[in-house]
């Protein structure tokens, strides 16, 4: 009844977001004096799995055929009766599109509460309370969860890895009595261009706003900028909205959460949603032709310019430096 | 088709962070200056579900709310987009009731409205964003549910629903009925209304309810929240000084910001 279950999707590796999963459980594991669960859904886990046996007592793995590949409905069935097996006092999930999909409904089913992009989960007398942006970023709650389990999808990413412990826990495989429901169909699946590297795990990210204008600039101005630094891209929502650039490139509260070295946000305005996304960003710089722009409260350095004056010269000079 | 369409009024999500405050002994947003406007994710639905009936036709929209008196507002102006029938839960106790208090106000005022093919509401609402009210209003009404739709076609009596995944899309075929969940895309960018239809909905039927009225515990939906609570709520302090880079020429100032760049990206 103290046990933390950690739940995965079959992600192809042991990545900086299934390593905050599991650290983020192991450590609440540890303050409620329970074991740490996982169970993983998907085919070809056995090495995610092998991974997180490292730092979980047990793992499980779902990969018979019916769950194969993520089903939203199948899926949710599968978890339902892993966890529920399992009577855990919590379930924590990543924040990647499938776990936010399943985690209020696993909620329901289990009894439970939810609640979503965590960024800090504790133990505070018999409850749970999970810490959480409001109000577009520009505030913070403490929520606390009134049933039990507690199912938490976290931002991850941001929570630090456990360290490995000296015996591996051990991996089991489910037979679930489960059936497909096909009511709801994955038929088709398609990557973004581009979208083969996460921007999530991106280092350097050049990222443009509504006062780019219009998708070529993002070709002709920004692209090699961003080449320049290894850079990847990435955008506003008003960029995105406006169709310059696609969706998966939106960074905010509504977008990916990233964490680079270096953010450079050009003709962004900065609003408290798009911040959201990057208070993880370890410097922000900005180019904006507005000195009272957002951006610059959280800007580590700036220049107020027109970026169509800025850009072709930063470009370079940081060639120049970089020679 | 029978679309609903879930609407929630919310204080301006886009007021800047420097007018925002929060009565922190009621863990309440202060309303200020900011007006109440819809959702941006539930304008996004009805938005979706507006260009759905003109390609398909045959297709009736009914947008639902549940809230306070003002939240007739949102209902007009959706009506003033051209959906076609409206209702108002009034909630006229818990103010920010929890996730499954809204979806079971929801759930019973859809069955009270009739039967639907495609439920709809917004991804997560721009105050709270908690992300919930679908994926637990397709739970009670025991229905499939998809997230992050942001367009959806009628392909041989079934439903296509394509949504956005953290690496790209995917399309879902559903067969109705089906909640689903919606996001922001640039084709639903959601149309504006003209004045004139604005102020002509005022003049069309608008269905009210009580909690009394919709047959369920109302007492419960009033009382405080069995779900989760708000213990805290705050605005965190950190601001950054920004250095302005400087120089007397253009160029100057583009050299400093390079090499500021270089420091950080040189250092990794
Ligand atoms: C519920 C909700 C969720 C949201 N989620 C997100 C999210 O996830 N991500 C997100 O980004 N937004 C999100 N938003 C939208 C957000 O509130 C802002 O509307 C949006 O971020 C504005 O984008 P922008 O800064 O590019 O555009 P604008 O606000 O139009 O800003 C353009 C900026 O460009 C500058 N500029 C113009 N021309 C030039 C030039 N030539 N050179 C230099 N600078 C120039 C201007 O000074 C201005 O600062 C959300 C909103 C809501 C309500």
């Amino acid at each position: 009844m103290n046990d933390v279950c950690i739940c995965l999707f079959a992600a192809p590796n042991f990545d900086k977001s299934a390593q905050g999963l599991a650290g983020a459980g192991r450590r609440l594991a540890a303050e409620l004096d329970g074991q740490l669960l996982a169970v993983i859904v998907g085919a070809g886990a056995d090495a995610l799995a092998a991974e997180v046996a490292r730092i979980a007592d047990t793992v499980t793995l779902a990969d018979q055929a019916e769950l194969a590949e993520y089903q939203p409905e199948t899926c949710l069935n599968a978890l339902a009766q892993l966890c529920g097996e399992r009577s855990p006092r919590a379930v924590l999930l990543a924040n990647d599109t499938y776990s936010q999909e399943i985690a209020p409904r696993l909620a329901y089913r289990l009894g439970g509460s939810a609640v979503g992009d965590g960024v800090e989960v504790r133990v505070e007398g018999e409850a749970l309370r999970v810490v959480r942006q409001v109000y577009g970023g520009k505030a913070q709650a403490v929520i606390e969860l009134k049933r039990t389990p507690a199912v938490v999808w976290l931002r991850a990413r941001s929570f630090a890895p456990a360290a490995e412990r000296a015996e591996s826990g051990e991996i089991t495989r489910a037979a679930l009595d489960i059936q497909a429901d096909t009511r709801t169909r994955i038929v088709e699946r398609k990557r973004e261009a581009g979208g083969e590297a996460r921007l999530e795990e991106a280092r350097v990210i050049v990222s443009g706003g509504r006062g780019i204008g219009g998708p070529e600039p993002f070709e002709s101005e920004l692209k090699p900028l961003a080449e320049l630094l290894g850079a990847q891209m990435a955008a506003s929502r008003a960029a995105c909205d406006a169709g310059w650039v696609p969706p998966t490139w939106q960074v905010g509260q509504t977008g990916k959460k990233v964490t680079p070295e270096l953010y450079l946000g050009i003709a962004i305005t900065g609003a408290s949603q798009h911040m959201a996304g990057i208070s993880e960003a370890k410097v922000i710089a900005a180019i904006n032709t507005d000195p009272d722009a957002p951006i610059f409260k959280h800007s580590r350095f700036g220049i107020v310019e027109d970026y169509r004056k800025v850009v072709p010269l930063l470009r370079e000079k940081l060639a120049a430096l970089q020679r | 088709m029978n679309i609903l369409v879930c609407l929630k009024q919310i204080l301006d999500p886009e007021i800047p962070a420097r007018d925002f405050r929060v009565v922190a002994a009621k863990r309440e947003a202060e309303r200020g200056s900011a007006s109440l406007v819809t959702n941006i994710f539930c304008e996004n639905a009805l938005e979706t579900a507006l260009q759905f009936r003109e390609r398909a036709g045959g297709t009736k929209i009914t947008v639902l709310s549940y809230g306070q008196p003002s939240a007739e507002d949102s209902l007009r102006k959706a009506l003033a987009m051209k959906a076609d029938a409206a209702a108002l839960v009034v909630n006229d106790g818990n103010t920010n009731p929890d996730p499954l208090t809204v979806a079971r106000v929801l759930a019973a005022a859809n069955a009270k409205l009739g039967t639907f093919d495609l439920i709809m509401v917004g991804r997560e609402a721009g105050d709270w964003g908690a992300g919930q009210t679908g994926g637990l209003l397709a739970e009670m009404l025991e229905l499939p549910c998809v997230s992050f739709v942001d367009s959806i076609e009628s392909v041989g009596g079934k439903l296509h629903l394509k949504r956005q995944t953290d690496t790209g899309w995917e399309t879902l075929a559903a067969e109705p009925p089906v909640v689903v969940t919606v996001t922001n895309d640039e084709h639903n960018v959601p149309r504006i209304p003209k004045v004139r239809d604005v102020m002509m909905s005022y003049r069309q039927p608008l269905t009210q309810w009580t909690l009394d009225e919709l047959g369920i515990n109302a007492d419960e939906a009033r009382a405080g929240n069995t779900y989760y609570d708000v213990a805290e709520l705050a605005i965190p302090q950190k601001e950054t000084r920004c250095e302005f880079v400087s120089g007397d020429t253009l160029d100057e100032k583009v050299e400093a910001f390079a090499r500021r760049i270089i420091e950080v990206t040189g250092a990794m």
